[in-house]
Parts: structure tokens; C-alpha cells; sequence
């Protein structure tokens, strides 16, 4: 296991640096920062100093090698824009990316599941049918129109729900997070919904395919032959197996949500960084860019690899290996 | 429409609530705004949202009214002693947010921290560049210039004065709020980046005070989610209303518009320069023309008799979009009145295409952001239509303003005709004369952002001039002169000034701003 | 996945897979429908009143027309016009050609760089294998959309950029199933035949075991192009995607996003309608192709 840890961590490090040159060099092939941040009505003399306080004066491939030197001591470099070390601003907007994230998450969960199993209990019947065309629809719906119907009928016509924004946060535990108050809930409700949809559908699909595999199996059969009622052994039983796949993919979707995060916060105005990535993209704010996408990529191969070790775990029969699965 | 709970907890953090009860509601305001503030300090980003912002917490010597006239601000008056010397009364008996007294060392610093600020994307250095003071007493300051500098007082209307205690602040300490102590009508309270900036009224404020005890700012980028924030109740004031929400608006009567022309016009600029223009072909060989069409007057004209301005007013912007003839609209320092709108003439545009001997036409293509100013991508894809029908083929091209903005100056000057925007920060012809048409000098700091490279000596004489000029009667009409050359040289062509648009409940009125600025102490109960 | 894995003659397979798929009318009205889709959208000037991506066709002054309004053209708006003065039928019509052009160029060509990979996987194992199948799982440890925005950050806008960024995007699930498939095919006795043939390496790639992988690899491909379509409406939407000047289906719907609070409701409703039932009906076939061609679901 820590030969196969030490590789991974080696390959993420590769990884990060292609991440990195491919995307400093990218954006700034786009264009000029300094037009973008300057005051229109800014003189030549103003520019140049722009240029100079910003280290944009130097060569690009200077730049890239400022950045790697003071990358290797944790120093990702100062917003443009914010003059803000990168990492704090991103720092500063992750938690409220994890908190819609883990929200979107459970919601998928306690919904997806009940409804999978009944239609993966009773494929046949009405209800089953529609719960499965409604994961249809689910899959197909693109993010931002379903947010942007939520906002128009829970939070114009109805007047329910604010639309915007992450409200009022409370504090528990030292946390801060918008959980702990009822204006803060009010504000999670929506957008948690609009990033949960998708995995709502993803859900119920895995669990309805693990009934319909686990309910012909001999073990039920046994479960039903010693007596046991129904509801035990579905419960109990099949429930077990079924949520081996299920925690799996969940898992992996964590970083599916928090990517898709920016679609959501980009409509309900919801301060997180998927938020900030779009801004910065469209403000050629090169440190911040580069700084997110290296920090979201170890986000990333953490949580494969913790995915991959619990599954390891779960389930003896799976060996951690380079390739192939 | 709000149907929320109140609770008594918020005031304190001043929440985005629409609170029900109605003397609480008359207390705390929420604002959304669309611009990004990226930072508290008033020093480090000249950028409109953040001077925008950095007016709750602090002052400037001179202040702008909301038609951009230079009214007293921290100086009581200013009066020019010569051409190079000025005399500012600094007024008294104003105190800092904690408590210290203003004068006129809190000046020196703020001149001081200026150029220091580390890492600005754009500073506020060219404003107090070469200003030599001296402290008369404590209340009277003498400014020396090495040449006459007639917008001077305009320049002061920029510059925000801190506390002497902040002079070596980094920016970290205003955005943590540890520095930030001004003498603005509000107090600071919080800033979370992206999300909102939280004050409380100065009680002890020299000027008028705010009606609110508490406001929110919200910065909500997207236009739809800003109009929604107000429709649900979530706050109670936008600012850059959404064009397509106008009609919308007009028939609620739980809100009210308030609009004022901007200082902002959106105009063609037509490259001038080179005697091959990159995007300028021929109808038959698809070639680039061997000569540069825009160069002759003619064609200029043609193009700009082509537009259909009423059109673009009417139908893109339902109706708040003034069509414009000059560099300002009516009123504004400098803005000649002769100036006025060319009439939409198709015909006439086809003659004067024969004249200058295109009688088939040529082929064009047209770029623009269309992420910058509003609707402006729309704006774009119309006129080219209306080029067609001119006889000139036109194809559109609008592109993100970050991609845009690069490519259209210097050095790569990569198109031929383009749509941008010019707001005037100083309310004054003289901001676009000297930026957009005078001939690129950077010693003079004449056209940085002349993307179209006009000259034309006889703009460049007497606009330097008029900045040269302190007697205001005698420079607003060097002023009138040099607009009207370039204007009916066609260095640009003038498209529509935009409308300044803010919406809010009913029970609300705000004096709409030229500058785009959101100011909550000027949002009134009705 | 071991797919129709049965070697006899290549009619029955065929004949029972179109049986089977008959099985489910929800699943053919739903291919009826696409196929419906997919030809008007193929012949969108023949059928469009209008050629919305022409200038001179538009007239402003045509902004914004409700449904039934007539143009100044000699035609009616029936579906209403846009903000520019576009006919939304014409304009959802080619939208939806820009849609299917972008999501099938991408898919054609992610198929194929997919495929390539993963034959080439399978077949020489060893150090080929793991080489690239490790490039295909860091691919895939990353979500498609934080990719498509690095990509789309760094190369700008247009259309052949985002076919590339959906090419990248997407050869990596091609190349994963066609791996799997076709590692259960190298064992099988007509390989080892054909081997023994002395068959040049690349003719019993592409001749044999390619032909043999080919179910699961439809099913992949009917799900990637709906995730195409759905990612590019994405990705116009947030201001990455295409050009606004020829609007995809997603831009048409981005753009009508302003309107929707203000009762303009045609401009955003009807394209968003045409997305909604493309993707549904894509993934209605998609998911009952799945269900037929997997042999475990089979009794």
C-alpha cells in the first residue's frame, strides 16, 4: 500500500506541474492583464508602472520560474486583482463550496436511495416507472435552467425563498456555516437542490440496479426461506450490498459536486469559489486561476485516493493497483 | 412580498433580510450592486465599484454632486491664486471614524500613501503626480504644479483621504477593516470578497446624515440574479437594472425606476492609421483592400449615417439609451451643443459610398466585447445589418472584453472598426479628447487608449491648450472647438450614451448618478 | 461487459437486438422522436423561414415579437422572435444543428482517439497498457466541466475549441470500455485463430476484436453525445462556449436567460423545451440500449 501511495503522490506532482505551465502559459497567451484592471483613462506612464508592480515586465518564462521557486514554499503568488495571496482568497471561499457541496450530497443521498429501492423493489408498478422518467428528466435537465426555474417559481411568483446569496451564518463548534441558522438554511435550500438533482437521478439508478440484482440472488432466497419478513430482509440485507456501489460513486461524485458548484453559484450568486474561478477567468487574474486549479487537483487526487483506500477496505477482494480495474 | 420571519439577531451583522416589521425595515437598507469590489482600500484599485464603495467610509477634498459638479468635500473652497498655485480651506471640527481629528497632515499622508501602495493594478498615482504642498496652518494647504493644471480640483474629487495613522497600512489591514478609519457617513463593519460589505452610519458625519442605521451592499454580478434579489424581497435597491427587465419593472407597482443619463458613451472607433486596414476587403476577391477605405471622410460619414440610433435606443435598450451626436451629453463640461445625432440615411450613406468611390460597397468586419457594457454584444450584431444595407457587407465579431481589450490597442491594434465605451471619470470633455482622439504621446499622456490612432494637429493644439487653460469660461470653449473638429472629422463615431438605471421599492427614491455610483446615503424613504 | 459475445452469423444478433429494443415503446417513440429532431435540424434551411445567422436577414426592428406576431419579412414569427430580431424556429433549428455538429464532431473523433487507445491497451498489455490507461483515470479523476473551463481558459473561445476540449473530455470513457471489452475478447479462441493465421497485428485489431466491442461501445456513445449537448449548453451558458453571433442551443437559451423575469418568456422556453427533449429522448434510447445489450439483465 505505500508503494502504491508514494506512486500516486508522484504522479499527482507531475500532474501538477503540467496543470500549472499549461495553464500559465495559456492565459497568457489570451491577453494582457493589465489592460483589463487599468482605469480606462490611465496614461502610459501609469500603465507601465501597472505592468512592473504586477511583475508582468518580465519575460514569461521569468514569471513561470518566480512562480515555481515560491511554489515549492507554499507561496502561490497574490491576486491582481484582490491583492490577496491566492491561496487565502480561495481558502477564504471553500468552505462555502464544501458546505453546498455536502449538502447537495446528503440530499442525493436521502432522497436517491427510498426512491431507488421501491423502483428497483416494484420495476413493474406505476410509481417505479415514474420515479425512473423523473431520473431521466433528472440527468437531462440542464443545471442552470433548473435553477433558473427554482428562482423563478420558489423565489419571484411564490416569494418562499430568497434567490441569492448565503444569508445569515451561525456558529457551532467554532464552524461557521450557514446550517446553523434559519435564514442561512432558507438560502442553502435552493442551490443545494439545483446541485443536487443530478446525483438524485444518479442514485436512484445505482440503487434500483442493485435491488434488481440483489433480489433474484440466492442469499435472499436463504434470507426468505429462514423466515425472515420482507422488510428485514430488504432493510438489512440487500440494503448492505446495495451501498457498497453507492458510497463508491459517491464519493467519487464529491469532486463531480464541488466542480459543478460553479454553474450553481454562478446563478444563485453563492460566494464560493466556483464563483471566483469564472470572475478570475474572465479577469485574466492568472494567480488565482492557476492557484485554484492546482489546489482543486489535490483536492481531487485526495479524495480518489481515499475512495480508493476505503474501497480497499470495503471490499478485500479489490487490490490497490496501478492500472487497470 | 416578504414573508419572512423577523429576527432580532441580525441588525447586528446586517443581514440581507427584508425584515417585516416596518420600523426595523426603515433602519437597515440592502443594496445589490453589480460591480465587483475587490478591495477596501480606497488606494489600491482605481476601479469604479471600489471608488464607488470607498465613498461610505471615506471623504475627498472635493466631492461630486450626482451630475459630476465639483461641490465642497473635506475642503470648505479652493480658489486658483495662478496658474500653477492653488489654495485649498480644508474644513474644520471634522473628526475620524475613532475619534481623531482631520487636518491637513492627513492629507500629506494620503498624497504619500498613494504612489506606495504595493501591487496596484491600477493606481491613483497619476492624480497627485508632480503636486507640490505646503502646510499653510493646519486648515489651509497651498498646491504648486510645474505646469498650469486646470483640473486639479477634479483630480482632488478622486483622491480619498485617510487617517495619518494608515499611512504605511497594507492594503490587508483595510480589507480586514483594522485601517479602515475615514471620515465618510458610514463606519465599517465587514467585508467578505465577492459576497458583501457591511456598514453602520457615522453619527458623528460633518455632512448630512444617512437615514439608515445600517447598510448592506451586496455584489451580485449577474444581472437576472440582481433583478431577482429585488423581486423577492431579498434587497431592496439595484443598480445596473437589466435592459430586458425594463417592462417588467414599469408595470410593478411595488417598484420604481430611477435613470439619469451617464457620463458613459459607446462609440465606433474606426482605425485611422494604416494605409492597409486588416479587416477591410474586397466584395469580390475577398482580398484586403489595397487602400484603407476609413481613411477617407467620406466613408466614415457613410458609416455613421447608416446607424439607426433611434433603432438601437428603442428596440435594444427600450428607450434608455439617449443617441448621441458628440463626446458628452447636454450639460457636461466641454459637450458642444452643436453636436447632435447624424440622421439614419441609408441612401445617403450609399451616395456618399459612390463618391468615394465604392459604388458596390466593400467588405468589413466589426469587433466588440460583449461582456463589457450592457447589451453590448446586441448592439454589435445590429449595426452590422445596418452597414449592410449601406452597401458595405458586414460581419460581427464580438468576443470576451478580456480577449478584446488586449488585442485592441497598442501594440497589436488588431482591428479596424470597434465598439467601445468611454465613461468620464472628471465629467469633462477633456477626459476623451485627451484619451480616445488627441495623437498617442507619452510624455504628454495624450491617446493611451486611442485604439483607432486619429491625428489631427490641430485637435492635439487646442486641446493642449484648453489643459492648459485655469480660466473655465475660456477652456470649456477650446473645449467646444477641438470636440467639434474631431467629431465632424469623424475621429470616432458616437453611437448612444448609455442610461444610468437603479430600481428599488416604491417607498424609495434615489438621486440617480451620471458616475454609475450606488450611494445609500442618498437613497431616501419617500 | 462482455457484449453480444456469441460468434455465429452476424444477422441473428442483429435481428434480436432490434427485437429487443422494440420491446419498449417508450424507447422507440423516443428514437422516432430524436430521428424527427435530428433530420429538421439537418435540414434547417430548407425548413426555417429564415437564416438566422445572416445579418441582413435580421431586422431589430423585429425585436422581441411574441409568438404569431408577423415579421416584416413576409413570413410569421410563430414560435416569437428574439432580442436581434431572429425567428425563434429558424434560430432553435440551427441551434440545434450547431448542438448535434459540435456533439457529434466531438464524439466522432473522441470515439475514435478512444478507441485507438483502448485497443491498443488491451492488446499489448504491459507497460502500453499501463501508460495509458494512467493517463485515462488522471483524466478521469477530474471532472469534465473543471477541464472544459481550464481548457476553454486557456485556449479562448470558438468552436473549434470547444470540439477539442469535448474530444479531451470524452475519448477517455471510449477508451475505458473499449479496454475492458476488448481484454475480454484478446483470450478468445478466434483471436488465438487468428493469430496462428499470422493476420497482420492491426487487421485483427480492427477486424476482429473492434466488431466484438462495438455494443457497449454504442451505448457509451449514445450517453456522450446527450453529455455533449449538455456541456456545451453549459459552457455557453457560462460564457465560456460558443460565439454569440451563431448561437448553439444552449447560448439561444443562456441568451434568453435575461428575459425569462420579464415575461419574454419564448425567447429562453422554446429553445430550453428543444434542449430538454433532445437530451431526454437521447438518453431514453441510451438507457434502454443499455438495458438490451447488457447480457446480465438478460434472463
Amino acid at each position: 500500500m505505500t508503494v502504491f501511495i508514494i506512486r500516486r503522490l508522484m504522479q499527482s506532482a507531475f500532474v501538477l506541474l503540467i496543470m500549472s505551465l499549461l495553464v500559465f502559459f495559456g492565459v497568457y497567451a489570451i491577453g494582457d492583464p493589465v489592460e483589463i484592471f487599468i482605469a480606462a483613462d490611465a496614461d502610459q506612464i501609469e500603465r507601465e508602472r501597472a505592468m512592473q508592480a504586477l511583475g508582468l515586465d518580465q519575460p514569461i518564462w521569468a514569471q513561470y520560474g518566480f512562480f515555481l521557486l515560491n511554489a515549492m514554499r507554499g507561496d502561490l503568488g497574490r491576486s491582481f486583482v484582490f491583492n490577496i495571496p491566492s491561496i487565502e482568497l480561495i481558502l477564504q471561499r471553500l468552505p462555502a463550496t464544501l458546505e453546498l457541496a455536502a449538502c447537495a450530497v446528503t440530499l442525493s443521498v436521502l432522497v436517491g436511495i427510498p426512491l431507488g429501492m421501491y423502483a428497483g423493489y416494484r420495476p413493474q408498478s406505476r410509481i417505479a416507472k415514474a420515479i425512473m422518467a423523473t431520473s431521466i428528466a433528472g440527468f437531462s435537465l440542464p443545471t442552470f435552467w433548473v435553477g433558473l426555474m427554482l428562482i423563478l417559481v420558489f423565489a419571484v411568483q411564490l416569494g418562499w425563498l430568497p434567490s441569492t446569496g448565503r444569508g445569515q451564518l451561525g456558529e457551532f463548534l467554532g464552524i461557521h456555516s450557514s446550517l446553523f441558522t434559519l435564514d442561512g438554511l432558507a438560502h442553502l435550500l435552493l442551490p443545494a437542490f439545483n446541485l443536487a438533482l443530478f446525483n438524485i437521478s444518479l442514485v436512484i439508478r445505482l440503487t434500483r440496479a442493485g435491488m434488481r440484482e440483489n433480489m433474484p440472488m440466492d442469499y435472499v432466497k436463504f434470507a426468505r426461506a429462514k423466515g425472515l419478513t420482507q422488510r428485514r430482509v430488504v432493510f438489512v440485507h440487500v440494503l448492505k450490498n446495495i451501498m457498497i456501489p453507492v458510497v463508491t460513486v459517491i464519493g467519487l461524485e464529491i469532486g463531480q459536486v464541488i466542480a459543478f458548484a460553479v454553474v450553481t453559484e454562478t446563478i444563485f450568486a453563492w460566494p464560493g469559489m466556483g464563483k471566483l474561478i469564472i470572475d478570475s477567468i474572465n479577469r485574466l487574474d492568472r494567480p488565482v486561476i492557476v492557484a485554484y486549479l492546482l489546489i482543486t487537483v489535490v483536492m481531487f487526487i485526495v479524495i480518489n485516493l481515499v475512495v480508493d483506500i476505503l474501497y480497499s477496505i470495503l471490499d478485500p477482494r479489490v487490490r490497490l493497483a496501478d492500472a487497470g480495474h | 412580498m416578504s414573508r419572512r420571519i423577523p429576527k432580532v439577531a441580525a441588525f447586528l451583522v446586517a443581514s440581507a433580510l427584508v425584515i417585516a416589521a416596518p420600523a426595523v425595515r426603515a433602519q437597515n437598507l440592502s443594496v445589490a450592486v453589480g460591480g465587483i469590489i475587490t478591495s477596501m482600500d480606497p488606494h489600491y484599485h482605481n476601479l469604479g465599484p471600489n471608488n464607488n464603495i470607498a465613498q461610505y467610509f471615506f471623504d475627498r477634498l472635493v466631492h461630486f454632486d450626482n451630475q459630476q459638479r465639483p461641490i465642497p468635500g473635506l475642503a470648505e473652497s479652493w480658489r486658483a491664486i495662478n496658474d500653477t498655485t492653488w489654495e485649498f480651506k480644508l474644513r474644520k471640527g471634522v473628526k475620524f471614524h475613532d475619534g481623531s481629528d482631520f487636518d491637513a497632515e492627513d492629507v500629506i499622508a494620503s498624497f504619500k500613501r498613494v504612489p506606495w501602495v504595493p501591487n496596484s493594478p491600477s493606481s491613483f498615482t497619476a492624480m497627485v503626480r508632480g503636486i507640490e504642498v505646503t502646510v499653510v496652518d493646519p486648515h489651509t494647504l497651498v498646491f504648486k504644479t510645474p505646469a498650469p493644471r486646470p483640473l486639479l480640483p477634479l483630480d482632488m474629487a478622486i483622491v480619498n483621504i485617510i487617517s495619518r495613522k494608515s499611512v504605511e497600512a497594507p492594503t490587508a489591514d483595510f480589507n480586514a477593516g483594522k485601517a479602515m478609519n475615514g471620515t465618510g457617513p458610514y463606519r465599517f463593519k465587514e467585508f467578505v470578497p465577492g459576497d458583501r460589505v457591511v456598514m453602520e452610519r457615522n453619527p458623528n458625519y460633518w455632512g448630512e446624515k444617512s437615514p439608515w442605521a445600517t447598510v448592506t451592499t451586496r455584489i451580485v454580478n449577474n444581472p437576472s440574479a440582481r433583478m431577482a434579489a429585488l423581486l423577492s424581497g431579498d434587497v431592496q435597491v439595484i443598480d445596473q437594472v437589466p435592459t430586458a427587465d425594463i417592462p417588467r419593472l414599469k408595470q410593478n407597482s411595488n417598484l420604481r425606476l430611477e435613470s439619469v443619463t451617464s457620463n458613459r458613451l459607446i462609440y465606433l472607433h474606426i482605425d485611422h492609421a494604416r494605409d492597409v486596414t486588416p479587416f477591410a476587403f474586397d466584395k469580390t476577391s475577398g482580398q484586403p483592400l489595397a487602400k484603407n477605405p476609413l481613411k477617407d471622410h467620406r466613408v466614415r460619414e457613410a458609416l455613421s449615417k447608416a446607424i439607426n440610433r433611434k433603432a438601437i435606443a428603442d428596440r435594444i435598450f427600450d428607450g434608455q439609451a439617449i443617441p448621441a451626436g458628440g463626446l458628452l451629453p447636454d450639460g457636461f463640461f466641454g459637450a458642444s451643443p452643436k453636436l447632435k445625432p447624424d440622421t439614419f440615411d441609408t441612401n445617403a450613406a450609399q451616395r456618399l459610398l459612390r463618391e468615394a468611390g465604392f459604388p458596390k460597397g466593400f467588405k468589413l468586419t466589426i469587433h466588440g466585447p460583449n461582456d463589457r457594457y450592457p447589451e453590448d454584444g446586441k448592439v454589435l450584431q445590429a449595426i452590422g445589418p445596418m452597414f449592410t444595407r449601406a452597401g458595405v457587407d458586414t460581419a460581427v465579431q464580438p468576443m470576451p472584453w478580456a480577449t478584446f481589450v488586449s488585442q485592441a490597442g497598442a501594440p497589436n491594434y488588431a482591428f479596424s472598426v470597434m465598439l467601445v465605451g468611454w465613461g468620464s471619470d472628471t465629467g469633462e470633455t477633456s477626459s476623451p479628447l485627451r484619451s480616445l482622439l488627441a495623437t498617442p504621446n507619452r510624455e504628454l499622456g495624450f491617446g493611451a487608449s486611442n485604439r483607432g490612432r486619429y491625428s489631427n494637429p490641430k485637435v492635439d493644439e487646442i486641446l493642449g491648450k484648453a489643459l492648459q487653460t485655469v480660466d473655465t469660461g475660456a477652456r470649456e470653449k477650446l473645449l467646444f472647438e477641438a470636440s467639434e473638429i474631431a467629431v465632424r472629422d469623424y475621429g470616432l463615431i458616437p453611437l448612444y450614451y448609455q442610461v444610468n438605471l437603479w430600481a428599488m421599492r416604491s417607498n424609495l427614491t434615489y438621486k440617480a448618478r451620471t458616475d454609475e455610483y450606488t450611494l445609500a446615503h442618498f437613497i431616501k424613504p419617500r | 461487459m462482455a457484449g453480444a459475445s456469441a460468434i455465429p452469423a452476424v444477422e441473428t444478433p442483429f435481428r434480436r437486438f432490434v427485437d429487443d429494443f422494440c420491446e419498449s415503446r417508450m424507447a422507440v417513440t423516443a428514437l422516432c422522436v430524436f430521428a424527427i429532431i435530428f433530420i429538421a435540424a439537418i435540414l434547417c434551411p430548407l425548413l426555417s423561414p429564415q437564416n438566422p445567422y445572416d445579418l441582413r436577414q435580421l431586422d431589430i426592428m423585429d425585436g422581441k415579437l411574441p409568438p404569431g406576431t408577423p415579421s416584416s419579412a413576409d413570413f410569421v414569427f410563430w414560435l416569437g422572435s428574439d432580442g436581434q430580431g431572429r425567428d425563434m424556429i429558424s434560430a432553435i433549428l440551427y441551434g440545434l444543428r450547431t448542438s448535434f455538429m459540435v456533439a457529434v464532431t466531438s464524439g466522432v473523433l473522441a470515439a475514435f482517439v478512444g478507441t485507438t487507445v483502448g485497443l491498443v491497451a488491451a492488446y499489448y498489455g504491459g507497460r502500453v497498457d499501463m501508460i495509458l490507461m494512467r493517463m485515462v483515470d488522471i483524466k478521469l479523476a477530474f471532472p469534465a466541466i473543471l477541464i472544459a473551463l481550464v481548457l476553454l481558459a486557456v485556449l479562448g473561445q470558438g468552436t473549434g475549441k470547444i470540439v477539442l476540449a469535448l474530444v479531451i473530455i470524452q475519448y477517455a470513457y471510449y477508451a475505458r470500455t473499449v479496454r475492458a471489452s476488448a481484454l475480454v475478447e484478446r483470450r478468445k479462441e478466434y483471436v488465438e485463430a487468428a493469430h496462428c493465421l499470422a493476420l497482420p497485428k492491426s487487421r485483427i485489431l480492427f477486424r476482429h476484436i473492434l466488431p466484438n466491442c462495438l455494443p457497449p461501445l454504442i451505448v457509451v456513445a449514445t450517453i456522450q453525445i446527450a453529455n455533449a449537448i449538455a456541456l456545451e449548453a453549459t459552457l455557453s451558458f457560462l460564457g465560456v462556449g460558443l460565439p454569440i453571433t451563431e448561437p448553439s442551443l444552449g447560448l439561444l437559451i443562456a441568451n434568453g436567460f435575461q428575459f425569462i423575469l420579464s415575461g419574454v418568456y419564448w425567447i429562453s422556453f422554446f429553445p430550453g423545451f428543444a434542449l430538454l427533449v433532445t437530451i431526454v429522448s437521447i438518453n431514453l434510447v441510451g438507457d434502454h440500449l443499455r438495458d438490451v445489450l447488457n447480457p446480465r439483465l438478460q434472463k
